[in-house]
């Protein structure tokens, strides 16, 4: 597997590898953590890549940086099979899945456009994060595990 | 109340519950006992919708403690006209107030205005979301007619977009109630709420037809059916007819069956309903009075 996905994107000498991505969420996945190039490291993004796993997933390299576990907890929402590679010097020094958080703030926008969360008030949205999705903390709306991708605000 | 604020029926726990009915017992019971108890204090009163009952029953409660109210008045008149946030409005009306009662369209008002202010705050509705002081009198008026335990009850109409209707079905949770929900398909009870009645273990079933349930019901809270919520005219005629009730409807039912409705009303009930023993809606709008006395009795006397 691991040789299969390098033959399509290089390696990186230190920094994160976020592997068995869903896929079509790699740039949600980068959106949702804030990189957008403009720091300046090299990201590589595979999509689509073949897998035992998931038949078709993403990956995501980031060089130079690495992820810390409550930074990449929040990808669980979109990517629950993500695993987080810490790499220094070309080796996986650390590797670890994604784990729920209990809540997540601002990256997720209320699909209720009556939430208060909506209004131009002086608010971040937040969430309870569920067994099989979110629940505004505000208008209680459950968003389903299978709707966060499409009510992520990041851009 | 284990909380300074009542925000919503899913934070009410069944000794939060039956603190405030019975002391909305006592208070009926001898009303003189407490014509003093808040002197000194006032009440603010934040609308920004329209409200009849709710807005002048909190307001007779106030003064019948003793105490006082503030009303922000109208929106068109006030500076959310001039576009001031809901969030500033609250954070200043608390200093003219010892506590703050906040009906508002959006949905989750009431919980983001909480976060602002160090006052008791009860929602007195907050869209199509939840109005938690109805149900405790709903509550009271259940528990005077039918007892809150071993109940059958019928909850029909606006099951969507009912607030009442959301947080009456998540308060009964507490108790030994068996729920039936009769609406159209396009009305049935919103995600979250089922989600919360699946959680607790709720006896709950689903109805589109009023005849399946009636003869077992001990209580029939019926809510309007909003034009608003239907494209066009024809369909909203259709399906309102199917959960209107008259006298002719009932004789399927038990002679107990107590009819509730928070009120108004606009042919959903039948007038020729009225005079019979079933109807105990104008009961249950007079009960707002001694429970929301009790609630305030409750929020106010709290060690802050």
């Amino acid at each position: 597997m691991t040789d299969d996905h390098q033959l399509r994107v290089s390696k990186i000498r230190n920094g994160t590898v976020i592997d068995h991505v869903a896929a079509g969420q790699a740039l949600n996945v980068l959106a949702i953590l804030g990189i957008d190039g403009t720091s300046g490291e090299a990201v590589s993004v595979g999509m689509n890549v073949p897998s035992d796993r998931l038949g078709r997933k993403d990956i995501v390299k980031v060089e130079g940086r690495e992820l810390s576990q409550s930074e990449v907890d929040v990808l669980s929402l979109i990517a629950p099979a993500a695993s987080i590679n810490i790499v220094r010097d070309y080796d996986v020094v650390e590797k670890n899945r994604v784990v729920r958080p209990d809540a997540v703030a601002s990256i997720i926008s209320c699909p209720n456009r009556n939430c208060i969360s909506n209004a131009d008030e002086p608010i971040q949205s937040s969430f309870t994060v569920l067994s099989d999705g979110v629940r505004c903390d505000y208008c209680e709306t459950i968003v389903r595990e299978d709707e966060v991708a499409a009510n992520l605000d990041v851009n | 109340m284990r909380q300074d604020h009542l925000i919503s029926a899913s934070h009410l726990s069944r000794e939060d519950i039956e603190a405030v009915l019975d002391r909305a017992a006592d208070i009926d019971a001898d009303p003189a006992a407490f014509r003093q108890r808040h002197a000194g204090k006032v009440l603010g009163l934040c609308f920004f919708e329209p409200s009849t009952r709710t807005r002048m029953s909190f307001d007779s409660a106030m003064k019948r403690l003793g105490g006082q109210t503030v009303d922000m008045g109208p929106v068109e008149s006030s500076s959310v006209k001039k576009g001031e946030t809901l969030a500033d409005t609250v954070r200043v009306v608390e200093g003219y107030a010892d506590a703050l009662v906040l009906r508002h369209p959006s949905e989750g008002a009431a919980t983001m205005a909480a976060e602002f202010v160090d006052v008791p705050l009860v929602n007195a509705g907050d869209g199509a979301g939840q109005h938690p002081s109805q149900t405790l009198l709903d509550l009271y008026t259940i528990r005077e007619n039918a007892g809150l335990d071993d109940l059958t009850i019928g909850i029909m109409g606006d099951l969507k977009y009912g607030r009442t209707v959301h947080s009456l079905a998540e308060a009964l949770t507490n108790f030994d109630a068996s729920q039936h929900f009769i609406s159209p398909e396009s009305l049935r009870l919103p995600r979250n709420v089922r989600y919360d009645l699946h959680a607790s273990g709720a006896q709950v079933r689903e109805h589109t037809d009023l005849d399946e349930v009636l003869p077992e019901l001990d209580v029939l809270y019926v809510t309007r059916i909003q034009r608003e919520r239907f494209p066009d005219e024809n369909e909203y005629r259709k399906v309102a007819g199917q959960y209107q009730i008259d006298s002719e409807t009932l004789e399927a039912a038990s002679d107990d069956l107590t009819i509730m409705h928070p009120l108004p009303r606009v042919d959903e009930i039948s007038p020729d309903i009225d005079d019979t023993d079933h109807a105990t809606y104008f009961e249950q709008a007079h009960n707002g009075i001694p429970v929301r006395m009790a609630l305030l009795d409750i929020l106010l006397s709290q060690d802050r």
